[in-house]
């Protein structure tokens, strides 16, 4: 078997299952070709999720029930219904476990595991997080309709699917910006409301989505840029009578919220066009070298190094601005190029990543969520949970501190129990690693005082921790 | 016990159990009354310093700087039969061999001749003559011989159950709440497989720096934090109030872990010293804790492979074949040195104690000892070829 087999069950994707190498070992890079652009393998089937839509209704449901309950509590007259709070509470919180569950569920079991992390490296690119009540819901339904059907798009279309969901629109405070000068601004309701611009979005837009924190772009860019976005939210109860009729919970453009004129960014001109602007100025981002040049460069750094070849950068950049942004013909010139098939390991597994093909490895047909999510938040990473809208870092510095390593090694000690019931030590590491398991690694497991520490020093081995 | 020449020449050819005659037992009634407790020490314990043959001629030029003395000396062992001393560290099981509670098997092994670990500890456990594809235990085999009932039961204390335990017969584990940090042996052998990896081996440095401080100390040497020694203990207490719950098990197994010896091993003192320490407390701790149960209890140690007759140049012992085994328990009428001793003078490969007893005549002793079963039963339907 040779070693491309396993770089691209490692390096490309998510860590080989029992058997799977000998599988991808007939043709590696045919093995990844095929799973780009199969709509189908991003695609999470899975039971009882919720659109984005119900998701903000579960949560507007609980909302009410709890100003409900603070109001009885205030003045106890009629019986308010604790039951019910608890249940919609319920609700909204099952519908993150269950998006975890789903998430983890297909990314152990999926034969397409490099389109797995594609949808990922995206996921994190456009980073929708937990970070309050309100947002709670929304990251799992969020990475189903605005990251999985486009990533084998183009990247313009996915900028727009991303950063206009109902989910980002709330994760970055657009849902709440007004013009200053709109018609809702200038009512009287408006003004109590102390209705007002927020930057947040087009800030987030400019420095992580698009053109990067050196990107070139002013203070006076996000803000002009933030004033074409106003008009874009969500229909909710407090917008009923401007949202006409749309669906509680769904992205629209209210032209009574958007401020009025043209807007000048990067030096560009965009007349008013209402709806249209923002959508405009997000085409005219896409299209900026340095966009292609830093998509480019973090697609390298995920997959192949943390300081990437520049050749590699380079080749991608070029394929990137060529193809006006095709992500499937990004995704195959990464592929096809010659660095990303060099032998040295040259990138540390996220926690997520070490987690996910440790289970694959194990030949993990389920997952039982509970513990499971407890050990990714151990190890430093819950699903959609990243600390900032910049995402979770891609080097290895911000992963591999003592502490980490120390956990990580605990918690093999606790998965060895489990996989040392169905396999034997060099067993399990020659499944997993195949011809990339060392002499040495080899002999240090079979030396092992027990099955499970060899075991742990399989898991832990750099070969299968690096990729 | 059976006759030596036939038991060693058996045990040398590979024949298997059947052929090994044994005493016929009388045929009794079994009972889950009795308890039955296997504490399987993984990492191969070095049988040579657990059971001092200080009788020997051979064993002082073998065992140089680490070798013990006979009773009295300060390096000197507690007396068992003429030429055999038990390790100073162990002296509870020392009480119990003084109220003919306890015997020993010395150059005991299954019959794996190779030097893997984890395929020895497999067939320690499977209890057969060859490692094959089967996945059951002999405690396992034994509990099915045992009538109905609530008592007709095993526990594993661990978060899994091993493969002695594993069979056709009702079996569960007990694990504590906390699950155990992974142990300064397994950090160690990380550090050693980390070397050429910068980033991973610095990382590791100073995790186990830091741990050691927030412990106490003495990580890697084994006292505290991360070794496993403080565990033994505990875990022998929660077998004990498992077994001796009403309609509790009849079976229990524990497994103490990090015999490995290959560097340092010491001698009166040392990180061997240590561990039989701990050994001899979770036997106190099981004793205790079981009360009245005691009287009814047999309860057997054994290890999977023995260690090297020489020293190395590391002052540790690697993978030998011949080891030592322990059955004990307030149900057992002790006091006697069991099987064949093969002497010094010969070494199985010139360099392991020759494996003159094969250790399933001890399991099979202390099964038929614990819960009055047929011992022509239990070695033709436990123990199968």
């Amino acid at each position: 078997m040779s070693l491309n087999a396993v770089i691209a069950a490692n390096r490309f994707g998510l860590g080989a299952r029992p058997g799977e190498l000998a599988q991808i070992a007939r043709d590696p890079k045919a093995w990844l070709l095929s799973q780009v652009g199969q709509s189908q393998s991003t695609n999470i089937r899975s039971d009882g999720l919720l659109s984005s839509a119900q998701a903000f209704e579960a949560l507007q449901s609980y909302q009410e029930a709890r100003a409900a309950q603070r109001r009885t509590e205030a003045s106890p007259s009629p019986a308010v219904n604790v039951d019910e709070r608890v249940r919609l509470a319920d609700l909204v919180g099952q519908t993150t476990g269950r998006e975890i569950e789903a998430r983890i569920q297909h990314a152990v079991t999926t034969q397409a595991p490099f389109a797995e992390r594609w949808v990922q490296f995206w996921s994190n690119h456009f980073t929708m997080a937990v970070r309050n009540l309100q947002t709670t819901p929304f990251p799992g339904s969020f990475e189903r309709e605005a990251i999985r059907p486009h990533v084998w798009g183009r990247f313009e279309d996915l900028l727009v699917k991303a950063d206009t969901h109902v989910g980002m629109l709330i994760y970055l405070d657009q849902a709440q910006s007004i013009g200053p000068n709109s018609q809702a601004a200038q009512t009287q309701q408006g003004r109590r409301r102390a209705a007002g611009l927020n930057e947040n979005l087009a800030r987030e837009i400019l420095e992580l989505h698009t053109l990067g924190a050196d990107g070139g772009y002013s203070q006076a860019d996000v803000t002009e840029f933030a004033r074409a976005l106003t008009g874009w939210t969500v229909a909710g109860p407090r917008l009923r009578r401007l949202a006409q009729g749309s669906r509680v919970g769904t992205t629209i453009f209210v032209s009574e919220l958007h401020e009025p004129g043209s807007r000048t960014i990067l030096g560009k001109n965009f007349p008013a066009a209402g709806e249209r602007q923002a959508l405009d100025i997000l085409a005219h981002l896409a299209r900026q070298p340095s966009v292609a040049k830093r998509i480019a460069f973090k697609v390298a750094q995920h997959f192949v190094a943390d300081d990437p070849p520049p050749a590699l950068v380079a080749r991608l950049e070029t394929s990137f601005r060529q193809s006006s942004g095709d992500l499937s013909q990004l995704a195959k010139t990464l592929i096809q190029s010659p660095e990303a098939w060099a032998p040295e390991t040259r990138k540390f597994k996220t926690p997520n990543d070490f987690l996910i093909s440790t289970m694959r490895a194990s030949g993990a047909k389920t997952t039982s969520t509970q513990a499971l999510r407890a050990t990714f938040e151990q190890l430093g990473q819950t699903p959609w949970r990243a600390p900032s809208p910049k995402g979770w870092a891609d080097v290895a510095s911000e992963w591999a501190a003592p502490d980490a390593i120390l956990k990580r090694i605990d918690w093999a000690n606790l998965a060895a129990d489990v996989i040392g019931e169905t396999f034997q030590p060099i067993a399990f590491a020659e499944s997993a690693l195949g011809p990339a398991l060392t002499d040495k690694t080899r002999t240090s497991i079979s030396r092992a005082q027990t099955a499970r520490q060899g075991i742990v020093l399989a898991l832990m081995s750099p070969e299968f921790q690096r990729r | 016990m059976t006759n030596r020449r036939t038991l060693l020449t058996a045990s040398l050819s590979g024949l298997s159990l059947a052929m090994l005659g044994g005493t016929a037992s009388f045929a009794q009634a079994a009972t889950t009354s009795g308890k039955f407790v296997f504490i399987i020490l993984r990492g191969a314990m070095d049988g040579l310093t657990a059971v001092v043959p200080y009788g020997d001629p051979n064993y002082r030029s073998f065992r140089g700087a680490i070798a013990l003395d006979g009773p009295g000396g300060p390096n000197g062992t507690l007396p068992l039969v003429d030429g055999f001393g038990l390790h100073p560290a162990l002296k509870e099981m020392h009480g119990l061999w003084q109220k003919g509670q306890m015997s020993f098997m010395h150059a005991a092994a299954s019959p794996y001749r190779e030097r893997s670990h984890f395929d020895a500890q497999d067939l320690l456990e499977a209890g057969t003559a060859q490692l094959t594809s089967a996945r059951s235990g002999w405690l396992n085999r034994a509990l099915a011989l045992l009538p109905n009932g609530p008592s007709q039961e095993g526990v594993a204390i661990g978060r899994t159950i091993p493969l002695v335990l594993r069979g056709p017969a009702k079996a569960t584990s007990w694990a504590p709440p906390l699950a155990p940090k992974s142990d300064g042996d397994t950090l160690a052998r990380l550090s050693d497989l980390y070397a050429g990896d910068a980033m991973l081996s610095n990382a590791l440095a100073m995790a186990i720096e830091t741990d050691e401080i927030a412990d106490g100390g003495t990580m890697l040497s084994g006292n505290a934090g991360r070794g496993r020694q403080g565990t033994f203990a505990p875990l022998a207490s929660a077998a004990a109030r498992i077994l001796a719950a009403p309609g509790g098990p009849a079976g229990a197994v524990l497994s103490f872990e990090g015999w490995d010896t290959h560097a340092n091993q010491g001698g009166a003192q040392g990180q061997l010293a240590n561990r039989l320490e701990a050994l001899d407390t979770a036997v106190k701790a099981l004793q205790e804790g079981l009360g009245p149960v005691w009287a009814n209890t047999t309860v057997v140690i054994a290890t999977e492979f023995g260690r090297t007759v020489r020293i190395n140049g590391t002052g540790g012992t690697d993978h030998g074949t011949g080891g030592v085994s322990f059955l004990l328990g307030g149900a057992v009428k002790g006091g006697k040195m069991l099987g064949d001793w093969p002497g010094l003078s010969r070494l199985y490969e010139d360099r392991d104690l020759v494996p003159a007893n094969d250790v399933r005549q001890l399991f099979a002793q202390g099964l038929t000892n614990a819960w009055g079963l047929d011992r022509q039963a239990v070695l033709s339907r436990v123990f199968t070829t």
